[in-house]
């Protein structure tokens, strides 16, 4: 029987003490135990930063890449093969700034893979200087005078990029953020999970009270449908985006793997790479 | 009659002037005759001069001609530009509708064909181009029935009438044109070909095949010229082995995507130009740092930034040996011909998992899109090597530790396993990091891996790292190059060596790391050295002389207008280079 102890390593994280990606690492840790995968069946991608870590902190494969681009990474070990499973990981700066591009890309592709954001409106491993989720005004070491600029909606962005589940959490909801998680690797396409992580050492605004103060638990709203995109829009808006839970869910669309002509069946790294003799004699008359 | 000729159609971009080529070609290309279809184009879709040059000869030829016999105009301006071109006894062969004026200096004869007309009254214009074929078919003595089959090809699926209808303007042009040479025979009409069956491809068309043979499953790519067509290649045909090409956002996520795929078991590539390479060099670092096999193709064009899109150059040379930050080991080959192409593809794939590093496959614009009539791919010489793959099951770890995915060894490469296999878990970082991937700061640790990844390539073999010919034991002058200057050089060489001038020539093919001992041997026992490039400053040049030393005796040979080298230029520049023709008895003069 696999537990969370087996997706434990030695490797003692450098987080800081309180930091909130200790919760989400625990939190990834029981999901997988809960789905019964074992640590060989799992991938964790990571960006750069405190969050990128994380794959170093995780028994099972992973691979902690470059800054911004732990997405495209993920997408191709997916595609490599189809039946492991892929987290991709990093913070704000890692998704929203550098690696926005692909961040929105991936979204629009819908491959089956989790991305999980460690938010924390702050860059941390660089010592405290504005991120995209930085509120404006936010006064950070490179902000003196405060952001000039707005910040990054993570969820209407996932909605409207054609994420087809969307989630956002809190690190100190253990609970939660774990059933979310797993809803998330369970989904059949690509699933933002935004996790509100509070970074103590950099980021005096927005600390765990703040969002106790002002999250709302999308459980607790009346009628609330995950299905229903409008819906969905219109209360993260009257929220600012301050809500937790699954946002939005289209569990009908066909995620981008399943739409590839000719894909094969088994995962392709489990295939022979000789080539077939005649099929290359055929394509050679194609040429003559 | 001829054993060789030049031909080329010109007119405006969109008005068909590439296919007009490619019917041409394919026709005489299943006659036996060997060709080289090298076309001039812009960065835009429609409108704008463009021509397609092709020569037909009954022995192989892999570089375009230095002359023209045969121009083809849909307009004013294609005779205007190309005219100069043109030896004395060349023909130009002119639509009626443009109203075509010969240039007064022009010594070709000039004959005006109603092209548009004939092909409006067979029922649409857009047939003026099979009328061109047909009127340059009977210049050169070649039956209208060698169409056939091309024609019902390209048309058949628009029913049996819009074929034959092609075919009469090819029969039309043809008789129009034998009327008006009259009683005067074509000094033009090509020897008869053997009639073998040969490929006909560019060099993008055998990297693409290459890498389907040699067991690609991904490519992530980014669109640009002159690399595209290997993606649209691809597209085609991965399905056939479960496979796909994804057409990525950016040359980043193209690299990188590559990267996560090799890593998770498959082989996958990218492919791009300049501007693509310089956004991936960071990934290319991630490949060398975490020792993940990577292939990465780069179809040089004008640099830098944007610079000439659709014109050849070699000037990526360096960034492609030194590019990215810090020091990897990488491995740069640079095939010359269409056929290495092929070969060294899938060779390239062989070497990024054996040597667990990124390889790039350094083409050119003249290479990658130049189309030409290639030799047998021989089948059995494909064979895919997947180095220290681990394929067999690993032992139980009750202790739970990692895998040592970068166990030191003696040749630097560890065994590699790959995301799924039991007991294989481990880390994989860009961060430098110890024996399992575990992030690692210790000064001792870090020589150790850095020993490791660098000493990888101290044994790396590959079959014919320089293509020689080197008949003499002391040549007067060597002739260096790489790429697709290759057929250029040996026509030069043919040249010289008449003139009297002892011509030995090597073409590099592993580019990176520099086979210094393959090529010293030649360079000591010549006289002088020319180095020939696309580029403005020499970069193979520097190269040579880095490696192998004799920095005296080396000059370089450059051109960097955009068009490829053209046997003349090496033959006379070489001359002029090192004033060779003070030895020769005929003086100056035999320039």
């Amino acid at each position: 029987m696999v537990t969370f102890k087996d997706f434990r390593n030695d490797v003692k994280p450098n987080w800081c003490p309180g930091c909130g990606d200790f919760s989400v690492q625990a939190a990834i840790q029981r999901a997988v135990a809960n789905l019964d995968l074992t640590p060989e069946q799992l991938a964790v991608i990571s960006g750069i930063g405190c969050s990128g870590r994380i794959s170093g902190y995780i028994r099972s494969y992973g691979l902690h890449s470059i800054h911004g681009r732990s997405l495209p990474i993920a997408q191709g070990v997916k595609m490599a093969n189809k039946d492991l499973t892929v987290i991709a990981s990093g913070g704000d700066g890692d998704g929203f700034a550098i690696g926005m591009g692909h961040t929105v890309h991936a979204m629009r592709r819908n491959m089956d893979i989790t991305y999980i954001i460690m938010d924390n409106q702050i860059y941390g491993l660089t010592k405290g200087q504005t991120s995209p989720r930085s509120a404006q005004g936010f006064v950070t070491k490179s902000t003196p005078k405060g952001a000039i600029e707005g910040s990054v909606s993570p969820m209407e962005l996932a909605i409207t990029s054609g994420a087809s589940f969307v989630a956002q959490s809190f690190s100190t909801d253990l609970k939660d953020l774990t059933a979310i998680i797993e809803a998330g690797i369970q989904h059949k396409g690509f699933s933002v999970i935004n996790v509100f992580s509070p970074c103590v050492t950099y980021n005096k605004v927005n600390t765990y009270d703040w969002f106790k103060e002002n999250l709302t638990k999308l459980s607790t709203i009346e009628d609330y449908d995950p299905t229903n995109r409008e819906q969905a829009m219109n209360t993260l808006m009257q929220h600012n985006g301050l809500v937790t839970g699954i946002v939005y869910q289209d569990k009908d669309r066909p995620s981008y793997q399943d739409l590839i002509h000719g894909y094969a069946e088994e995962p392709l790294a489990s295939q022979d790479l000789q080539f077939n003799e005649d099929t290359f004699n055929e394509l050679v008359k194609e040429f003559m | 009659m001829v054993n060789q000729l030049s031909w080329k159609v010109g007119g405006q971009q969109g008005e068909g002037i590439e296919s007009t080529g490619e019917i041409f070609s394919i026709a005489l290309n299943r006659l036996g005759y060997y060709l080289y279809g090298y076309r001039h184009f812009s960065s835009r879709i429609k409108g704008g001069h463009t021509n397609n040059k092709i020569r037909v000869s009954t022995t192989p030829v892999r570089t375009i001609a230095d002359d023209l016999d045969i121009l083809v105009a849909f307009d004013q301006e294609t005779i205007d530009l190309n005219c100069g071109e043109l030896h004395e006894n060349g023909i130009i062969i002119a639509d009626a509708k443009f109203k075509p004026v010969k240039p007064d200096h022009v010594q070709a004869d000039f004959y005006v064909v109603p092209f548009t007309e004939i092909a409006s009254e067979l029922g649409t214009s857009l047939m003026k181009n099979m009328v061109a074929v047909g009127a340059s078919c009977a210049v050169i003595n070649v039956e209208v029935a060698a169409f056939t089959g091309v024609v019902e090809e390209i048309f058949g699926r628009k029913g049996e009438a819009v074929v034959q209808k092609n075919m009469e303007a090819i029969q039309q042009g043809y008789d129009y044109m034998l009327s008006q040479l009259g009683d005067k025979v074509s000094p033009l009409q090509l020897d008869e070909a053997d009639g073998r069956q040969r490929m006909f491809m560019i060099g993008n068309d055998a990297i693409a095949l290459g890498a389907l043979t040699g067991g690609v499953r991904l490519m992530a790519a980014y669109p640009i010229t002159p690399a595209s067509e290997i993606m649209e290649y691809l597209i085609e045909k991965l399905p056939k082995v479960g496979g796909t090409v994804i057409q990525t956002e950016d040359e980043i996520a193209a690299a990188t995507m590559a990267i996560g795929a090799n890593y998770g078991g498959i082989r996958s590539f990218t492919a791009s130009a300049g501007p693509g390479l310089s956004l991936m060099m960071e990934a290319i670092g991630l490949s060398g740092m975490t020792e993940t096999p990577l292939v990465v193709v780069d179809t040089q064009r004008g640099g830098p930034s944007t610079g000439l899109p659709t014109k050849q150059e070699q000037s990526d040379l360096m960034a492609m040996i030194y590019g990215t930050h810090g020091e990897i080991p990488k491995i740069v080959l640079a095939p010359s011909t269409v056929e290495e192409a092929f070969y060294d593809t899938i060779e390239a794939f062989n070497l990024a998992e054996e040597y667990q590093c990124p390889v790039i496959l350094l083409s050119d614009l003249q290479l990658s899109l130049g189309k030409q009539t290639v030799e047998p791919l021989d089948f059995s010489q494909v064979e895919i090597r997947r180095g220290k793959l681990v394929q067999e099951e690993l032992p139980e770890r009750e202790d739970k530790s990692y895998f040592k995915r970068y166990e030191v060894t003696e040749d630097g490469i560890s065994p590699r396993v790959i995301p799924g296999m039991k007991n294989g878990v481990h880390h994989v970082t860009g961060v430098e990091h110890d024996e399992t991937g575990k992030p690692s700061e210790s000064p001792a640790n870090r020589q150790a891996q850095m020993d490791k990844r660098m000493r990888k390539l101290d044994r790396l073999q590959l079959n014919m790292p320089v293509y020689t010919n080197a008949k003499h034991e002391e040549a007067d002058l060597l002739l260096v190059g790489f790429g697709s200057t290759r057929g250029a050089i040996e026509e030069a060489v043919e040249r010289l060596e008449k003139d009297g001038v002892k011509v030995n020539h090597a073409h590099v093919r592993l580019v990176h790391p520099f086979p210094a001992e393959e090529l010293l041997p030649l360079v000591e026992s010549a006289k002088n050295i020319a180095i020939v490039e696309n580029n403005a400053t020499g970069q193979l040049a520097n190269i040579v002389k880095m490696n192998v030393g004799h920095a005296h005796k080396i000059k370089s040979l450059l051109k960097y207008d955009g068009n490829p080298f053209q046997p003349h230029h090496i033959h006379e520049g070489s001359k002029e280079l090192f004033e060779l023709y003070y030895s020769l008895p005929s003086g100056k003069e035999s320039l």
